[in-house]
């Protein structure tokens, strides 16, 4: 298959320089951009089929139609990377900005020129140090090189791009916390609407998209919308960075069609389970999707078929749960997870998931009763869509509720023996 | 009082940001970086260079994992505790941590060479279990040999 996003990354992982970007088409797909209207670049990455890849799955090139154009537009207008990457079970952002940085450069650049930007904020993780310098380091070169800065290119487009690294908080990975935390402010979620698009950043038009999305971008201006369809073996055009973690062969990250099934990637790709081990169910991506079983294994991962199976893509990084990993134990381990990072601004958010982690904790402790999985299913419901400011609770009860439905039995074994049959077998 | 340095390094965040209240994050790192954490009359400082009260800077200041309003040791271990980590061996790293150290998470030891802090997950889930020393990110790493890690912290 065509390597698209990691045909520059070099097995050692060494920075791959402007020069080394320019020689394999790099900056071409920004030249193209520069040609066309801001308008026309819009159309083309709408018409091209991108969709968000932090989770959500929104079309990108219909998002950038919400911000006003033209001479009466609110200015200035800002665009942001979210590189906070904090969700457990996600590792790919990390690779596609240590690995070659120039093209989220490149990426950030036609976005911001189509939405006509004259900021570029990357928001990144406060823990990926080398992530930092490697973007730092691409920035200066770009500018030298007059990719940025004043008059880009003789375009007379003007755009400057700012590093910022994060204080830590998962919540600064949601699109309008993270505008709160740019501004300098505790990250939590804005009402919307009015949405970014319109009012986002210090009350300017933004446009916030992940550093996956973005680095797509060099690649469809250069290339053309019908061959980045054609990379997909589905509806939802484009390659997708997959990744797996857990007690698989070679667990590890692959670049492969947008569509690929889950069961390709956990076997060939990831080698299948470790000997003696067998597969139990998969977060499909990232610890706020519904867990996928056996009979899911031949879905394809893509933001429509993973959806009809009752989860979603995310962020296409997969967790996968063995027979010797208790379930109880590992949903205990991701409302812990949610409750401490909840930030507080919801009641169902932040009441619901510390009850929901402390009644986890005492299933697994054996100090559990059935009345403990009727308050986790009332959770569950609590903390529906809707109910909340923004998607961190929907997204953490999605892990708690499939495990209620799929591993049903092994909680009622805990509440019923009152202990956790796996920390008692070694 | 802020140094010099701080407080040039701060200014210069100064022209990335349509305003000074913006910058509060990184100016309460830029100091962390040189003191090891924030303290009461840091706040006080950093808070006044920005034009905000310290209540305000303080409300954002513990908002956030990275920032710490306690002393540290000279060295800050992170180990991660999301679920990747713990599926491939967390609780056993994180019990060999504490016994070598001979602290709590959430404690420095003694003689103020390492703090020991719980970190969510790190981004580097296929080479779990992860933690970081200082700006280090260490992988795949065995109980075992945790000694041998921590030996190059001085």
């Amino acid at each position: 298959m065509e390597k698209v996003l990691t045909k520059n990354i070099r097995p050692d992982l060494s920075y791959v320089d402007v020069q080394a970007y320019e020689s394999s088409g790099g900056y071409e797909g920004l030249r193209k951009a520069l040609a066309m209207a801001p308008g026309a670049v819009t159309e083309e990455v709408k018409k091209s089929n991108l969709r968000g890849r932090g989770g959500a799955g929104f079309p990108t090139g219909m998002k950038w139609t919400f911000v006003p154009m033209g001479p009466d537009a609110p200015s200035p207008k800002y665009l942001v990377a979210n590189a906070d990457e904090m969700e457990p079970g996600t590792f790919k952002d990390r690779l596609l900005m240590e690995g070659d940085p120039h093209q989220l450069v490149e990426g950030l650049i036609v976005a911001a020129y189509a939405i006509q930007a004259s900021t570029a904020y990357i928001f990144i993780r406060g823990e990926y140090f080398l992530s930092e310098e490697r973007l730092r380091r691409a920035i200066a070169e770009a500018e030298e090189k007059h990719y940025l800065g004043k008059n880009i290119l003789g375009s007379g487009y003007n755009l400057e791009m700012v590093v910022h690294m994060s204080g830590g908080r998962y919540m600064c990975g949601e699109e309008t916390g993270l505008l709160n935390a740019l501004e300098g402010k505790r990250a939590n979620p804005r009402t919307k609407p009015p949405f970014p698009q319109v009012s986002g950043l210090f009350g300017k038009p933004t446009i916030v998209q992940n550093v996956e999305t973005l680095s797509n971008l060099p690649h469809i201006l250069r290339n053309g919308i019908e061959w980045f369809k054609s990379l997909s073996l589905s509806v939802d055009a484009g390659t997708k960075i997959y990744g797996v973690s857990g007690k698989v062969k070679r667990p590890g990250l692959w670049e492969l069609p947008m569509g690929t099934t889950v069961r390709e990637i956990l076997e060939e790709h990831a080698g299948g389970m470790q000997d003696g081990l067998k597969f139990r169910g998969l977060l499909p991506g990232g610890a706020s999707t519904d867990f996928l079983v056996e009979e899911h294994l031949d879905v394809k991962m893509d933001f429509t078929e993973v959806q009809k199976a009752g989860s979603r893509l995310g962020t296409g990084t997969m967790i996968v749960l063995d027979d010797r990993t208790c379930p109880v134990g590992m949903v205990r381990n991701l409302e812990h997870f949610f409750a401490q990072e909840s930030c507080g601004w919801c009641t169902p958010c932040w009441s619901g998931l510390s009850w929901a982690e402390k009644a986890l904790e005492a299933i697994e402790e054996g100090k559990g009763n059935a009345v403990d999985l009727d308050h986790l299913e009332y959770i569950c419901k609590l903390c529906a869509p809707g109910n909340t400011f923004c998607a961190l609770a929907p997204g953490a009860v999605e892990p708690l509720q499939s495990a209620l439905k799929y591993f049903r039995a092994d909680f009622e074994r805990h509440v019923a023996d009152k202990r956790c049959p796996w920390n008692h077998q070694a | 009082m802020l140094s010099a340095e701080e407080r040039q390094e701060i200014e210069a965040e100064f022209a990335h940001y349509p305003n000074k209240e913006a910058v509060c994050i990184d100016a309460m790192k830029i100091v962390q970086r040189r003191r090891g954490w924030v303290s009461d009359e840091s706040l006080r400082d950093i808070a006044a260079l920005l034009g905000m009260s310290a209540d305000q800077l303080d409300s954002v200041a513990t908002f956030y994992n990275l920032i710490y309003r306690k002393p540290v040791g000279r060295n800050v271990i992170l180990v991660c505790d999301s679920v990747s980590c713990w599926i491939t061996g967390y609780d056993r790293l994180r019990e060999r941590l504490m016994s070598v150290l001979g602290i709590k998470m959430g404690e420095t030891t003694p003689d103020g060479r390492f703090t020991l802090l719980p970190i969510v997950c790190l981004g580097a889930c296929d080479h779990a279990p992860v933690m970081m020393v200082n700006n280090d990110l260490h992988h795949d790493v065995d109980p075992g040999k945790v000694e041998a890690v921590l030996d190059r912290y001085k």
